[in-house]
């Protein structure tokens, strides 16, 4: 077999000693110089969303001190008593990623057995891609969703809570991220070879036994990626939050309480049209740059685990 | 698999207490995940059906052709029906050639160093980067420094640069799914790498390019954030014309009908929702058709 | 070498004419895009395009202008957004937009932006608002509200928690508070009206810009107390309880005769429009701008806000009219 590099840089030709047309030539120039750019531009643009979040953010950190904001635990930038702490901001959106967390995590990974261990081929086939559908919905209809349906369920269920709280939110986000949760499961679960199953089951294990303390644990580094991939969502999640969280900034671990998130502050500023330049404009910037910084480590973590972890390799 | 309690051994196992109890309990698991399975199907089945519940006695033809209007009986979808097809042709345009250069360009011609790598992983980092602080690039790029205002180009220059790193991820995994020998041959046989690619790679890799390509433009249709940041307008009763114009879109038009308490205007949010769903649904299901086609056969 | 497992399973040969087809299928997506394109493309009649931004108090009457207007002349576009009266102002003193709503008169700092950015506009008194104090419908004990107990219950640093707090007699229930979001001018005018100093508030309360969310949380709290313009009230009016202001002169509830005669005070306002004058120049925005004026009257009370009299109209159509008389007397000069 003739080890051909398939890669060696643009430009450099496999088989030397080929005598080549001029016109061939350029035109392989101009191509690989056209993808070059398509490449470059995307390469600006992971370093663009960067600059243009710090550029501001340093701005925002001239005027405001990052320990205030950092441990604060009043946020209230726009009112005349000012306060910049991002801790009530940080707390929603966690509390409300936490009961998505809750609702999405054991069910998706229990789906996830199901699908890889219990259903049929044609069960699968049918249940798999209806699942999906629940991550290709709109994220507003989840709003409509938790206004028409869940919050009115919520009251009925807990006559003291507010019109606007965390619960509603935090139930359709984690509908949302089930799917998530789901199939990078699935697809761990599937990747353990099937002779450990069948090892275990030789041992008389039942199948409950070879799910939980076989598969599972084989599939646990793809079961956490999942958890991480799907609570960076849940962070980053912004409509179903604005129409049903409520919009007070507030600390509490209280799920009924109404809250306001980082995504859910800055629709809300930004459907202000505020004036660049100003602190509100640049609070913008640091509460993106935050959820941005947050977000990331999270999906930093969920691949790394993937790869790192990987006690299966297909 | 193999049946539940078909273990190993023969007859000369015993069932005892333990055996039956650790069986009754598998069992129960079974109908548990099941359940769990089911708990989503029938949470799917519950909002669609809500939804269209609420919104199918809007869903008349003067839906469609009337435009917004504070009157819930005149209200239709007209303009932000056209400025979601605006937002998604526009889209498409901009991000899938740029994005799918990329990552040819990225798969086929870049050089292995420690760049190349950066790029790579900092383009999987981008797809996870909520909408929201794209929003916030596309108010400070295009609206503020570009000055382009809260236009329809504004909000499609941003939801471009929302769905292009998903694109270039779906399309790198498709071009690396083509196996070597097939490129390896190719270049045995003389040929250029523009060619290997163009006549061999791109064909094998296109159904995975594509749906990955329309699941990232359906993405980009059922956004709203981004729009609420660059300043998508709340009354908008026309279509727009050019590039410059003020626009709204259906995501948009759902959330400021959803915002009024009154309950007529939910039943217009729900069958504005409606529409939404099918475009983006079919477009789903056509990138799940495509791929899954391009499983069964070769 | 051989075919490695995944080839086997996914990949498919598309021969010339289906990989045609698969680009084919993407490019009519691209293309349907541009379907909007098509549209009536004869150009006889008034044309133009307007763009109105401001406050959410007035955005009933702007839509209900915005709405009739295009329905006479549809190829006069107007656009209507909600960004709040600082929002507005905006974008309209660095020339984003024709015309700015506003709760309450620009500012001394708006205006000197706007004449930074070589803005001249015209200051259009447009309709008159109550502001209105709001509790829930399942609220029996509250009916009326001094100025100075809605001071105490404001300010900054407010320890107001419990309707006791407000009142001896009142029941120690916690209060739910709702009001506007620092971007509105319902919350400026009411924070200067009420606590003296615009933009002095307490800070713990359910802020919103969107009046629609605050209307949703009043309807559903029942300890709630909110305010907002009037038009939202009219609107609901069955599911919200209006309160009565005492500014010194015994309760006052907010309707057309008690605006209009200053009786309910302090928390009376005017409403107002502002147009760029360059924008006058265009005969779609002018005429737009004739039909509002002449108009107004029509579709004022129905959206929950009062008129001005009469000659305030006659006013500012003479005004207009002056105006354009003087932009089309500049274009001519050049």
């Amino acid at each position: 077999m003739i080890e051909m590099p398939v890669s060696v840089g643009a430009g450099s030709l496999p088989a030397a000693g080929l005598v080549r047309s001029g016109a061939r030539m350029h035109r392989e120039r101009l191509v690989a110089w056209v993808l070059g750019l398509c490449a470059a531009i995307s390469a600006l643009l992971t370093v663009g969303i960067v600059l243009v979040l710090a550029s501001e953010t340093v701005g925002f950190f001239s005027q405001v001190s990052l320990w205030e904001f950092l441990t604060g635990t009043r946020w209230a930038p726009l009112f005349q008593e000012k306060s910049f702490g991002i801790l009530p901001l940080l707390s929603g959106s966690v509390l409300v990623a936490l009961g998505a967390s809750v609702l999405a995590l054991p069910l998706g990974v229990l789906s996830a057995i199901y699908l890889s261990e219990y259903a049929t081929p044609g069960v699968r086939a049918v249940l798999k891609p209806l699942l999906e559908v629940l991550a290709g919905i709109p994220t507003v209809v989840y709003g409509y969703v938790a206004l028409t349906l869940v919050t009115p369920a919520l009251r009925a269920l807990f006559p003291g809570i507010g019109v606007f709280n965390a619960a509603s939110a935090s139930v359709v986000v984690g509908i949302m991220i089930l799917p998530t949760v789901m199939s990078l499961s699935e697809e761990a679960f599937r990747a353990v070879p099937r002779g450990l199953r069948e090892a275990a089951f030789a041992l008389g294990a039942t199948k409950m036994e070879v799910a939980t303390q076989v598969v599972v644990p084989a599939g646990l580094s793809g079961v956490l990626a999942s958890f991480f991939l799907a609570i960076s969502r849940a962070l980053g999640e912004t409509m179903a939050v604005t129409i049903a969280a409520g919009n007070s900034p507030n600390l509490t671990l209280n799920p009924l309480d109404a809250v306001q998130t980082m995504t859910a502050y800055i629709a809300q500023v930004g459907m202000g049209s505020p004036a660049a330049g100003t602190l509100e404009y640049r609070t913008l910037f640091a509460v993106g740059m935050t959820l941005f910084l947050l977000t990331l480590v999270m999906n930093v973590l969920g691949h790394w685990v993937r790869n790192r972890f990987r006690e299966v390799i297909p | 698999m193999k049946r539940e309690g078909a273990g190993g051994g023969g007859s000369g196992l015993e069932w005892g207490a333990g055996s039956r109890r650790r069986l009754a309990r598998s069992r129960v698991f079974e109908v548990v995940t099941l359940f769990a399975a089911l708990f989503g199907v029938l949470v799917l089945a519950v909002i669609l059906g809500d939804i269209l519940l609420d919104g199918a006695r809007h869903l008349s033809g003067h839906f469609f052709t009337n435009y917004a209007s504070r009157f819930p009986e005149r209200a239709g979808i007209r303009a932000p029906l056209m400025g979601t097809l605006w937002l998604l042709g526009l889209t498409t345009l901009m991000a899938v050639p740029v994005s799918v250069g990329a990552a040819i360009y990225l798969e086929e011609y870049a050089p292995r160093n420690w760049a190349t790598r950066a790029v790579r992983a900092n383009i999987a980092n981008l797809a996870g980067v909520p909408s929201i602080v794209y929003g916030i690039l596309g108010l400070a790029l295009f609206v503020r420094t570009l000055g382009l205002g809260g236009s329809l180009i504004s909000g499609a220059l941003t939801l471009s640069l929302l769905i292009m790193p998903i694109i270039i991820l779906a399309a790198q995994e498709a071009i690396r799914a083509v196996p070597h020998g097939v490129r390896e041959g190719a270049y045995a046989l003389g040929a250029s790498r523009w060619q290997v690619v163009r006549h061999q790679v791109l064909p094998l890799a296109l159904p995975g390019i594509v749906s990955g390509a329309i699941l990232a433009v359906s993405r980009a249709v059922g956004e709203t954030a981004p729009l609420i940041m660059i300043g998508a307008m709340s009354f908008i009763a026309f279509t727009p014309e050019s590039l410059g114009d003020p626009f709204t879109a259906l995501p948009m038009q759902v959330f400021h009908w959803v915002s009024r308490p009154q309950e007529e205007f939910k039943g217009l949010a729900a069958a504005a929702i409606v529409v939404l769903l099918v475009l983006v649904l079919s477009m789903n299901a056509a990138a799940f058709v495509i791929r899954s086609r391009s499983r069964l056969e070769g | 070498m051989g075919m490695t497992p995944e080839y086997a399973g996914r990949g498919f040969r598309p021969h010339g004419l289906q990989s045609l087809r698969l680009t084919a299928g993407l490019a009519v997506l691209g293309l349907l895009g541009l379907l909007p394109a098509c549209g009536p493309g004869s150009g006889e009649g008034l044309r133009g395009q307007v763009t109105i931004d401001g406050s959410s108090s007035t955005y009933p009457i702007a839509e209900a202008a915005a709405e009739e207007f295009q329905l006479l002349t549809p190829r006069v576009v107007v656009a209507v957004g909600r960004s709040g009266t600082r929002g507005g102002f905006e974008r309209f003193c660095r020339g984003a937009t024709d015309v700015a709503t506003a709760s309450r008169p620009i500012t001394g700092a708006e205006d000197a932006r706007c004449a930074a950015n070589g803005i001249e506009y015209l200051e259009l008194p447009v309709a008159l608002d109550g502001l209105s104090l709001i509790v829930n419908p399942q609220n029996t004990f509250m009916d009326c509200l001094t100025v100075e107990e809605l001071r105490r219950i404001w300010r900054p640093g407010s320890t107001v928690r419990t309707w006791r707090d407000v009142r001896a007699e009142l029941p120690p229930v916690p209060i739910q508070l709702y009001g506007p979001g620092t971007d509105s001018g319902t919350f400026e005018f009411f924070t200067e009206a009420i606590v003296g100093e615009m933009g002095a508030s307490r800070a713990d309360f359910h802020a919103s810009e969107d009046d629609n969310v605050l209307v949703r949380g009043l309807m559903g709290d029942r300890n709630s107390l909110g305010y907002f313009g009037f038009a939202y009230v009219a609107e609901y009016a069955g599911r919200l309880k209006l309160l009565g202001v005492d500014g010194g002169e015994g309760c006052v509830l907010p309707g057309a005769e008690t605006v209009r005669e200053g009786r309910y005070a302090p928390l009376s306002r005017r409403l107002f429009i502002y147009v760029n004058r360059a924008s006058l120049q265009r005969p779609g925005t002018r005429a737009f701008m004739d039909y509002f004026m002449t108009h107004a009257p029509e579709f004022i009370p129905p959206s929950g806000l009062f008129t001005l009299p009469e000659p305030v109209y006659r006013d500012n159509l003479r005004l207009l009219e002056r105006a354009a008389a003087a932009a089309e007397g500049e274009a001519g000069h050049d």
